[in-house]
């Protein structure tokens, strides 16, 4: 009988220290905020486009977090999602965009500025403060900032937005991938005995 | 010629390494020659790794040479010099020196032939300078590394505070096959080198100095063993193997250190400068040149004439082709650098610039096309030959996959693209491009992510900057209610005022009825100041009317901006004012008929008018009475025989008040006794008023419960209903509560004219109320704004509803207009078009009006 009691006695014990330990642990490591949504976040290409029907990439991320489809970024394309399959542990699913949009090509604004009437709706449209311009004066977009999210396009009254693809510089170029088995790739210098 | 091969120095290895065919002695026989001006020089803006320069010369400004005619953009950038005197005739893009193809922006000289050099200002004695002016002559020469890299040499001299540097190494390995340019310099010019390497060693003071050369250029190395004869400069030979000239690997040979992944040789204390760039500091510092050209192996075998040239920087590869006699039947591609490492042009009007070491017009038996890829058999080859210690097959297959996260980490960064791998590769894989490739795309993410965060922060900088001008707004909105409130206070000030009107209005008549007394007292004695006597009392009765008349109109513009509630109580006193005035006309005539005065038929009818006036005054109060009591009746029963209590109650009350005014009018000794009465009636009155209050709170909870019990299907409607329910009854108990705040005030102020005792007690009931009022006001304020917020979160949004209906309204509006216009000229099938137009439009505001309407009735917001 009183091995029993002492067998009860040490389990209740232990009990209650692994639980005191657990208390104190979940108070002394307590996370703010849901951590997956800021690595959920990390992973959208914060165009803040909208196209997920969010404002926003971290409203969108909130989202996810809170079950929903993980696939619906264009701007990220096939790579964001199998990024958010991993980070998720979800299955990958096939891009939700529309039929023929062009995932995946970078784009950005650009104002063909002798139309621009400076109406300054497209400044107010920017996520990402990337237009300069004035009421009445000409309005143009600092490309480097430009998120190529798409929203100034709308706004625009006198249509002077146009959303043309990146060309690559010599800042952005890279070698192509090669061709693959069976093929030739025409960079290489095969250095050979004459 | 062996005996100096022989090293007194220790040499190390390093992993890997392949011996390719050397193909070096086709240009290293003839010495180094010029050739002819081009028709053009094309200076590309970046010749070197980092920012490009910035043009500070114009078109069509001429240039001397050695003038400067770019600017160094930022720190890891340096000038651009002309190498000859001419013209410019072009800024803009052109073909330059790069694997893509791509144009970058160019200067492009035109020229004169004449060779007029800009003026030039050597330092003879720079031991004596300190080494950050020497530094600045070195960056403003615009020397970048000349091994094939181009990495501005100021930047890498330019050495942290208390960076200790053991060895100093020259770079004369010239490991790539074909190109020899090193060689013939150090052949030539090992004087000049050698003096370079004395500046070099001046700047970093190293323990030792040390010139790596490879064993396959004997002649170099006797010339650099001459010229070092006598300095603490230290030759030593390497042997032959490729890449053994590479920067990392050279260090490795030479001193056994290993520069860290993703570190530089500085932090080793090590620094590693090409033996082209000593001379080219020589040549700046002692004779104040700046880099315009450099000597640059032009070999292959579609050439008659390969050697190295002394290259004036900007002249086209096509030039210097010609120069050597290019057979342009046997040519097959012109690699620019060296076989390994360098790179296929894409056309020969491509600039030679500082970095070009050599070009190589091959036939297509030397180089030929590359043969197709086979699929990786495993062998292992590439492992044994990466001088970077890699895993060139692991690299490969994560390359090939884009797993960038797996060949970043297996060391991708760390690779050299030497092409070691792909030489020995059997299955002829191109694996530096993969590698290259790989490096690409890992660049590219990470810039996009760096723009990604870049696009947050600027993103979340928006939004806190929304929201704070959101902020302003409403607290200019506050303060605007504020100050309109304030206003209203002011104009509210007058009640203050009307009080202080009323009370002088009140002591006037006073004043004037004892006045009166006086003068019938007089009358009756038959004093002889009895005409004095009504002059007074004419005197005071128009000070008394006119302070009357002050307070009326006082009243009057008081009444006009309070709500109807006010407008009620405003009635009620102006009837109750008429009434007096009658009655004081009354009396008036009674006392005129009395002294049979004259005026006693004017007096009537002046009395008749105030009547009138009272009559219409008791109306306009019953009227505003009905209209507001059946606002406030309630369905339920017990509501109902409370609210008849209460009415009961407060008529009771009233009646013992009016007992109480005319005892006191009469100055009957009861006057405060029935005052007291009525004070308990109006007790009496207010806790029934508070029980119909509880009641009628109660009744819409005990109404409620019932939709619950509803199909669950619409709950949000049930709840939005029971919400407006709420409302309807919390606004009325409110205004219950404002009614009695107010009628408690009214009983406060009189109890504090007359002195009463209970003054406390009075003053906190009105205090009471008024916490009653208040909670039932903000519970009614969040019950609105909940209900708003329905509104907003039920996405129809109320702001573009209503801008809608506004629109479909002013459309409809517009095409009645053009109707009416149409009428006139009278085209039947026009107008019938028009009909109809405006029939659809119609429908479309209704609809746009309706939606609104319903909106906002199911939110419970009835405007």
């Amino acid at each position: 009988m009183t091995t029993v009691l002492i067998a009860v006695a040490a389990l209740l014990l232990l009990a209650a220290v692994f639980g005191g330990l657990l208390g104190f642990a979940a108070e002394k490591f307590k996370v703010e905020g849901d951590p997956i949504v800021e690595q959920i976040d990390a992973l959208l290409p914060q165009t803040q486009c909208g196209q997920c029907g969010h404002p926003g990439c971290l409203p969108y991320a909130e989202s996810i977090a809170n079950g929903e489809d993980h696939n619906r970024c264009p701007p990220g394309g096939e790579q964001t999602v199998e990024a958010l399959s991993e980070l998720l542990g979800r299955e990958v699913l096939p891009l939700d965009a529309e039929e023929g949009a062009d995932v995946g090509v970078k784009k950005v604004a650009y104002i063909r500025e002798d139309e621009c009437i400076g109406c300054t709706k497209c400044i107010q449209a920017c996520p990402v403060d990337a237009i300069v311009g004035a009421a009445k004066l000409m309005h143009t977009v600092i490309v480097d900032e430009c998120t190529g999210c798409d929203l100034c396009v709308e706004p625009c009254p006198v249509d002077c937005i146009d959303m043309l693809p990146v060309t690559p510089t010599l800042g952005t170029w890279t070698w192509h991938k090669p061709d693959g088995i069976g093929l030739k790739s025409e960079n290489i210098i095969p250095v050979v005995n004459v | 010629m062996n005996a100096p091969l022989r090293n007194s120095r220790k040499i190390f290895d390093f992993h890997g390494g392949i011996h390719p065919p050397e193909n070096k002695t086709q240009s290293s026989g003839q010495p180094i020659r010029s050739v002819s001006l081009p028709e053009e020089l094309v200076l590309p803006l970046n010749m070197h790794i980092g920012a490009p320069a910035k043009p500070i010369v114009n078109v069509g400004d001429q240039v001397l040479k050695g003038q400067k005619i770019a600017d160094a953009n930022g720190m890891v950038s340096v000038p651009v010099h002309a190498p000859t005197s001419g013209t410019v005739v072009a800024i803009g893009p052109h073909p330059i020196q790069h694997p893509s193809g791509l144009d970058a922006p160019c200067i492009i000289i035109k020229p004169d032939g004449e060779e007029r050099w800009t003026a030039l200002h050597p330092i003879t004695d720079w031991h004596k300078c300190s080494p950050s002016v020497l530094i600045t002559r070195i960056r403003e020469a615009g020397i970048a590394g000349m091994g094939g890299a181009g990495f501005p040499t100021a930047v890498k001299m330019s050495l942290k505070e208390g960076t200790k540097i053991q060895q100093l190494l020259l770079n004369a390995v010239e490991c790539e096959p074909y190109i020899t340019a090193d060689d013939r310099l150090m052949r030539e010019r090992a004087d000049e080198i050698v003096r370079g390497i004395k500046i070099l060693q001046y700047l970093v003071k190293p323990a030792e100095t040390l010139v790596g050369i490879e064993d396959n250029k004997p002649y170099a190395i006797e010339a650099m063993r001459g010229a070092a004869q006598g300095t603490d400069i230290q030759i030593v030979v390497v042997p032959t193997k490729y890449p053994s000239g590479g920067e990392k690997q050279l260090i490795q040979l030479l001193t056994g250190k290993e520069v860290p992944s993703g570190g530089i040789p500085a932090q080793i204390g090590v620094v590693c400068q090409n033996i082209g760039s000593a001379l080219a500091m020589h040549r700046a510092i002692e004779f104040g040149e700046p880099l315009i050209s450099r000597i640059t192996t032009v070999t292959g075998d579609a050439l008659s004439n390969p050697g190295n040239i002394e290259v004036l920087l900007g002249t086209p590869v096509k030039h210097l082709l010609n120069e050597s006699g290019v057979k342009e039947n046997r040519l097959g591609r012109v690699v620019m650098g060296g076989p390994m490492m360098g790179f296929t042009l894409h056309t020969t009007n491509i600039p030679v610039v500082k970095t070009t070491n050599c070009i190589i017009a091959a036939s297509t038996n030397e180089l030929p096309e590359p043969a197709p890829e086979q699929p990786c058999i495993r062998c292992g080859s590439c492992a044994e030959v990466c001088p970077a210690d890699l895993l060139p097959q692991q690299l490969y297959w994560y390359s090939k996959t884009s797993d960038l996260e797996r060949a970043q980490q297996y060391n991708l960064m760390d690779c050299i693209e030497c092409g070691a791998c792909a030489y020995v590769c059997p299955s002829n894989i191109p694996l530096v491009q993969y590698y290259r490739f790989a490096k690409g795309e890992v660049r590219t993410q990470v810039a996009e992510q760096q723009k990604a965060d870049n696009a947050r922060l600027r993103f979340e900088a928006r939004q806190a900057r929304l929201e704070k001008e959101a902020a302003e707004k409403d607290a200019r909105r506050k303060a605007r209610l504020a100050a309109s409130k304030q206003k209203a206070a002011g104009v509210a000030a007058p009640s203050v005022d009307v009080k202080a009107l009323k009370a002088a209005s009140l002591e006037a008549s006073s004043a004037y009825k004892a006045a009166v007394k006086e003068l019938k007292a007089a009358q009756a004695d038959d004093a002889n100041n009895v005409a004095e006597l009504s002059a007074k009392v004419d005197a005071l009765k128009a000070k008394a009317d006119s302070a009357k008349a002050a307070v009326r109109d006082a009243n009057s513009g008081a009444a006009a901006p309070a709500a109807p509630s006010v407008d009620l109580k405003a009635l009620k006193s102006a009837s109750l004012e008429a009434s007096s005035a009658y009655k004081a006309a009354v009396k008036a005539v009674k006392a005129a008929e009395q002294n049979g005065d004259d005026n006693v038929a004017e007096l009537r009818a002046q009395a008749d008018s105030l009547k009138a006036k009272a009559d219409t005054a008791k109306a306009a109060v019953r009227d505003a009475n009905a209209g507001t009591a059946p606002a406030t009746v309630a369905a339920a029963d017990p509501v109902a025989e409370l609210k008849k209590a209460v009415g009961e109650a407060s008529s009771a009350y009233k009646a013992a008040v009016k007992a109480a005014k005319e005892a006191e009018e009469s100055g009957a000794e009861d006057a405060a006794a029935l005052r007291s009465q009525a004070d308990q009636l109006k007790a009496t009155a207010d806790t029934l008023k508070a029980q119909l209050r509880d009641a009628k709170d109660a009744a819409p909870a005990a109404t409620a419960p019932a939709p619950t019990s509803a199909p669950a299907a619409a709950p949000e409607k049930d709840h939005t209903a029971e919400r407006a329910a709420k409302m309807k009854a919390l606004k009325t108990s409110y205004n219950m509560l404002n009614k009695m705040l107010k009628d408690s005030n009214a009983a406060l102020e009189r109890a504090e004219r007359e002195g009463s005792d209970n003054l406390d007690a009075q003053r906190a009931r009105v205090e009471d109320v008024k916490r009653q009022a208040d909670a039932a006001r903000n519970e009614l304020n969040d019950l609105v704004d909940q209900a708003k917020a329905g509104i907003r979160a039920s996405g129809s949004d109320l702001k573009t509803m209503k801008l809608e209906a506004a629109r479909t309204e002013s459309a409809l509006r517009k095409k009645m207009k053009e109707l009416d216009e149409m009428k006139k000229s009278a085209d039947e099938e026009r107008i019938n078009v028009l009909y109809q137009e405006r029939d659809l439009l119609k429908r479309e505001a209704d609809i746009a009006a309706n939606a609104l309407k319903s909106a906002l009735e199911e939110q419970g917001l009835t405007e």
